[in-house]
């Protein structure tokens, strides 16, 4: 199984990852490999094996329905790259970027 | 005494006796620390003052007669990636370069309610990912060995601070052997409890269902006692389990007769080095002479733990390293420019700065937005090359066209490997072998190929897909004296068990007591 660079290229948009020329070269070529190396699984008959997503036989936990502490906005933003002291600011999330 | 040479079960019971102050007790170790860290660079932080000044408040305490935690006074180092409000937590990456977290994980709170001294942060892969602790964004841990050695990883500045008396216990995370195969490559004993036995609260995420947090020593007393404080369940999270914890320390006695022990075929396959295999069949050897006795046990799907485990792991990393997106903490790249602030400070928006000031030019119009070119940039800037691969190889096998193919086959396979530990556990107690299929390897031997450097884990993912227990301890040296491990597996909590079949093997043998010959 091999990726093209147009297929890692796709992923990086998806995973929102910025990649250089020379990083899509090198990925291509890593995941082709390590692609490759997974799909051995296709060997195996799983069509009547059930999905094992969490190794506990856990459902959805409940708890009560109390006000408890949180986080204040102060201890929220401590880390924030920026903010204005109420909000996590971000660039325009709409619009064109850079160019016209 | 020399804190240095005791265990931890030692140097807290002299604490609570009053033979040791827990003042000299964290100062031999953060001297010992300043001594030869350098070297080692198993520390990304270490706060002397700090770590004296909580012993010099636990000495107060017991001289007024006030009670003392469990662990009162034990100087304790924890991976950088639990959540601790008086130390950055950065999981070795610039990402999260001084992040100082708001709260404590349910581990560290743990420790402190017990009176532990928590000395500092030990280096580890990026974000947990990696066998070998060459993916830190803070330098190379080196094997107190052979300095020129791997200590393993992902917890390798913890297996590394404890096999060179930086620290007599310190605190891991074991996604796939990552307490495991650090602790057998440094020649101490490391312990993944069962899935949900200590609260992942505060742990920074890599792969919710296979991520667990435990303790690694010197000996799986040391350990047991450990468990007593950070087990348990926690409502912050709710995969931790609710069933009682045992007094670890208490049930270490028994003897290993009638210990029906499984030896899995499927471990001696290609790539096992004939040095560890011996030292393996010697410690096979030794639980024989104990009472133990030895059966044949398969585990058919084993071959097929590796791929299984790097489709899972880096699909919930991929899933769980979106939170980083320059927002909230970590690292910011703005728009049309680098790196911009101090990640962990706050930076307040500079009045006047408008939307085209912020879009700046270059490549920016490959970009739906200027929202999307910050975060695309920001995880650029922030990952290094591991974590870039696994999360491409996380994003690529979830997405439209994939899912069934990659995802959800490998969530099927890893339900025949789970089958085949429970048809095995219906045989044997536990399951032994070796940790790791060599001794540590040289850094760099496989940085340059990500595959072979995934292979390392091939005898410890089983566990974490099975969500099930291991312990990993040293089982002899090889002849140019590296530590070779060797690894029990139990059951879902059976930890009790793994803990004493470790203790009675290290009361026959000393090689969990050998200490590298590390000059200050």
């Amino acid at each position: 199984m091999s990726l093209s660079r147009q297929d890692v290229a796709k992923v990086g948009r998806l995973a929102r990852l910025a990649l250089s020329e020379a990083d899509l070269e090198r990925m291509t070529g890593e995941l082709t490999k390590i692609v490759g190396f997974v799909s051995q699984l296709g060997e195996l008959d799983t069509d009547a094996v059930e999905p094992l997503a969490h190794p506990l036989d856990t459902k959805n936990v409940f708890r009560e329905d109390q006000p408890a502490p949180s986080l204040t906005t102060e201890q929220a933003l401590a880390s924030a790259p920026r903010h204005d002291g109420a909000c996590f600011l971000v660039p325009a999330v709409l619009g064109e970027s850079g160019a016209a | 005494m020399q804190p240095l040479d005791r265990s931890a079960t030692e140097l807290v019971a002299a604490v609570r006796s009053g033979d040791l102050t827990a003042v000299a007790c964290t100062e031999a170790f953060v001297d010992r620390i300043e001594a030869v860290n350098g070297r080692v660079n198993a520390f990304l932080a270490v706060d002397r003052q700090r770590a004296l000044d909580q012993a010099a408040a636990i000495d107060a305490r017991r001289s007024a007669g006030q009670p003392l935690g469990a662990l009162a006074g034990l100087p304790v180092a924890v991976k950088d990636a639990l959540c601790t409000t008086d130390f950055p937590t950065t999981c070795a990456s610039r990402m999260l370069a001084g992040y100082r977290p708001p709260y404590d994980a349910d581990v560290v709170a743990r420790l402190r309610r017990a009176d532990a001294v928590i000395v500092g942060k030990t280096n580890m892969d990026e974000f947990a990912m990696g066998g070998s602790n060459e993916n830190s964004a803070f330098g190379d841990v080196h094997n107190p060995w052979d300095l020129a050695r791997t200590p393993g990883g992902s917890s390798g500045g913890s297996a590394a601070c404890v096999a060179a008396d930086m620290a007599p216990v310190a605190i891991g995370s074991d996604t796939g052997g990552s307490i495991r195969q650090p602790a057998g490559l440094c020649g101490i004993t490391g312990f993944k409890p069962t899935y949900g036995r200590i609260s992942r609260r505060g742990l920074v995420a890599f792969a919710s269902s296979l991520d667990q947090i435990g303790p690694m020593a010197r000996s799986a007393a040391d350990c047991a006692l450990v468990m007593e404080t950070i087990a348990g369940h926690d409502p912050g999270d709710a995969t931790s389990l609710g069933e009682p914890v045992p007094s670890y320390t208490h049930e270490l006695t028994g003897s290993l007769a009638g210990l029906r022990i499984g030896r899995v075929a499927e471990h001696y396959g290609p790539g096992l080095d004939p040095e560890v295999a011996q030292g393996v069949e010697e410690a096979f050897a030794a639980f024989r002479a104990a009472g133990a006795t030895i059966h044949d046990v398969e585990l058919p799907h084993a071959k097929y733990g590796i791929p299984t485990y790097y489709l899972i792991a880096p699909c919930e990393a991929s899933s769980n390293l979106a939170r980083y997106d320059g927002a909230h903490y970590g690292v910011r790249a703005e728009p049309g420019r680098g790196v911009r602030a101090e990640p962990g400070r706050g930076v307040r928006a500079e009045p006047g700065r408008g939307r085209h000031a912020e879009a700046g030019d270059g490549d920016a119009g490959q970009f739906e937005s200027p929202l999307v070119e910050m975060y695309c940039r920001s995880r650029a800037e922030g990952f290094g090359p591991e974590v870039k691969r696994r999360i491409m190889l996380g994003t690529y096998a979830l997405s439209a066209g994939y899912y069934e193919a990659f995802y959800a086959k490998a969530l099927r396979v890893r339900r025949l490997i789970q089958r085949d530990f429970l048809e095995a556990f219906a045989k044997v107690d536990v399951i032994a072998g070796p940790v790791s299929p060599t001794a540590a390897f040289l850094l760099g031997e496989k940085t340059g190929d990500p595959l072979a450097m995934y292979l390392v884990d091939m005898y410890t993912v089983g566990t974490n897909l099975a969500g099930i227990g291991g312990i990993s301890f040293p089982c002899g040296f090889t002849a140019g004296g590296l530590p070779i491990g060797f690894q029990l597996q139990g059951p879902a909590l059976s930890e009790s068990l793994l803990l004493r079949a470790a203790h009675q093997y290290q009361q026959l043998t000393d090689w969990h007591l050998r200490r590298p010959a590390l000059a200050t």
